[in-house]
């Protein structure tokens, strides 16, 4: 039977208060293939579209998702529809009254990230002074009565405050934190020498995390994701490729995960071209590695290929230069190497490695724009 | 767990919604980042659990609409919302 989607996953904006070096947004977010963004219209009928198609679980993602006037608007057709919508924000000057606005319109659940477990650490991640709106927001949240997630990437620069970080979610009263380990895309990627942690830190880390587990029991989920370049198998990256869950980028291009824009040998097409069904059952971005049949050696005659799916198919474009290899993680990997080199970069490295922050100009000077508007044109 | 003279009163935690998937033809428990696939009975129990009836209530409700005679329903039930309960979307009170 052919998979029908559950998760969609609406990148509203790509605007952003914060600059966060590890932002997953594409590095050219700020050239033109991003700029028109979807009208209030034209998302409440990709949502429409999306429920008929099976959808059940909405992100409201960006950039910053609050940034958009109509957010409201959008969440009332979404709880309209019946979809479980999860709002993912910085909480920058995020207000109570606005959170409440959120909740009567059915909001169903808040996830606001954080940048470190203080407001040094927290500002200078960021690269914007946010941390005392964030536990502000964290206490309207609450006040409010949404369920809460507390949403932490993890690397070289604030492994070391993971027991902070969880007590400050346990004393929120947040239903779950999220430590996501770093996985290495967009600014990640870029930005990888300076954010990727040594095994050392990982192993203490992982030891605070299962000493809490057992401390906290089901009155906070902590969800460990795996620092992938650390692992022997590749995750099973998406649940597999085109199989649950979609990403619609803000001027309407849909995408199989929310990194796969930067697969340079894949088309993609954009719900102002087709409807939503046709594009998950037919385009070619989400019908070329769906099932098993792409599959190369070692992931062809592996048992494990129906566990992890071949891993990740921008990790294989982006290390090893083909979407449709092995992804490189996987110690089966003919590329492996590249990975255990990025990986003992940083245990030799001898001091900090600096990191770009997420910004327009930076984005313009790091992803010159090649439809022929982007160099050529003002600003 | 009931206790005699205690009843305990199961509710859906509120983060959790009960949700029909039509594409798919069932009900849905839906919650942050996740949901659980009903079968018809599990949709059933849940609707029951309106915060004011207790696991009993609960079962009598079962074993009238269905005529059903026995511990099969009860061991049913109390199965189906202990499992709800270790994954905190469904919680007792008194």
């Amino acid at each position: 039977m052919d998979p029908k989607p559950l998760w969609l996953l609406a990148e509203l904006t790509y605007k952003c208060p914060l600059q966060c070096p590890y932002c997953s947004n594409p590095l050219d977010f700020a050239g033109p293939r991003f700029r028109r963004e979807l009208s209030t219209e034209e998302w409440c009928r990709v949502f429409r579209e999306a429920k008929a198609l099976g959808v059940l679980q909405l992100g409201l993602s960006g950039g910053e998702p609050t940034l958009r006037a109509d957010l409201e608007d959008l969440v009332r057709e979404a709880h309209g529809l019946g979809l479980y919508t999860s709002l993912i924000t910085s909480a920058y000057r995020l207000t109570q009254e606005r959170l409440a606005v959120l909740k009567r319109a059915g909001l169903d659940h808040v996830q606001i990230s954080i940048q470190g477990a203080d407001a040094e650490l927290s500002d200078e991640v960021a690269g914007t002074a946010s941390y005392k709106d964030k536990i502000a927001a964290y206490h309207y949240t609450r006040e409010l009565g949404f369920p809460l997630t507390v949403n932490v990437v993890l690397h070289r620069r604030n492994l070391h405050q993971v027991e902070s970080l969880i007590r400050l979610a346990e004393s929120l009263g947040a239903e779950r934190i999220e430590l996501a380990n770093t996985q290495f895309y967009g600014w990640a990627l870029h930005n990888r020498d300076a954010l990727m942690p040594t095994k050392h830190q990982l192993d203490d880390a992982w030891r605070v995390v299962q000493r809490e587990r057992a401390r906290l029991g089901s009155t906070l989920e902590i969800v460990w994701v795996l620092p992938d370049y650390h692992e022997q198998y590749p995750k099973p990256c998406m649940g597999g490729w085109a199989r649950a869950y979609m990403t619609v980028t803000p001027a309407g291009e849909v995408w199989p995960c929310h990194a796969a824009g930067r697969i340079t040998t894949l088309t993609f097409d954009n719900v102002r071209d087709h409807p939503l069904d046709w594009i998950w059952e037919r385009s070619d971005a989400f019908t070329r590695f769906r099932g098993d049949a792409w599959m190369p050696e070692p992931c062809r005659s592996c048992p494990r290929k129906t566990q992890d799916f071949g891993g990740c198919r921008c990790q294989a474009f982006l290390v090893a230069g083909d979407a449709g290899l092995t992804d490189p993680v996987c110690s089966l990997s003919p590329h492996r190497h590249l990975i255990d080199a990025a990986v003992a970069a940083v245990e030799s490295a001898a001091g900090a490695v600096e990191w770009t922050y997420r910004a327009a100009p930076a984005s313009r000077a790091l992803a010159p724009f090649r439809d022929g508007t982007g160099l050529a044109a003002k600003g | 767990m009931s206790t005699p003279g205690r009843p305990t009163v199961p509710s859906l935690h509120p983060k959790a919604r009960l949700q029909h998937d039509d594409v798919r033809g069932r009900d849905v428990l839906l919650y942050p980042e996740g949901l659980v696939a009903l079968n018809p009975t599990g949709a059933e129990i849940l609707q029951l659990c309106d915060g004011i009836r207790s696991v009993a209530d609960v079962v009598a409700a079962l074993q009238q609409r269905y005529g059903a005679t026995g511990r099969s329903v009860e061991r049913d039930v109390t199965a189906f919302l202990a499992g709800l309960a270790a994954k905190g979307l469904v919680t007792y009170g008194s």
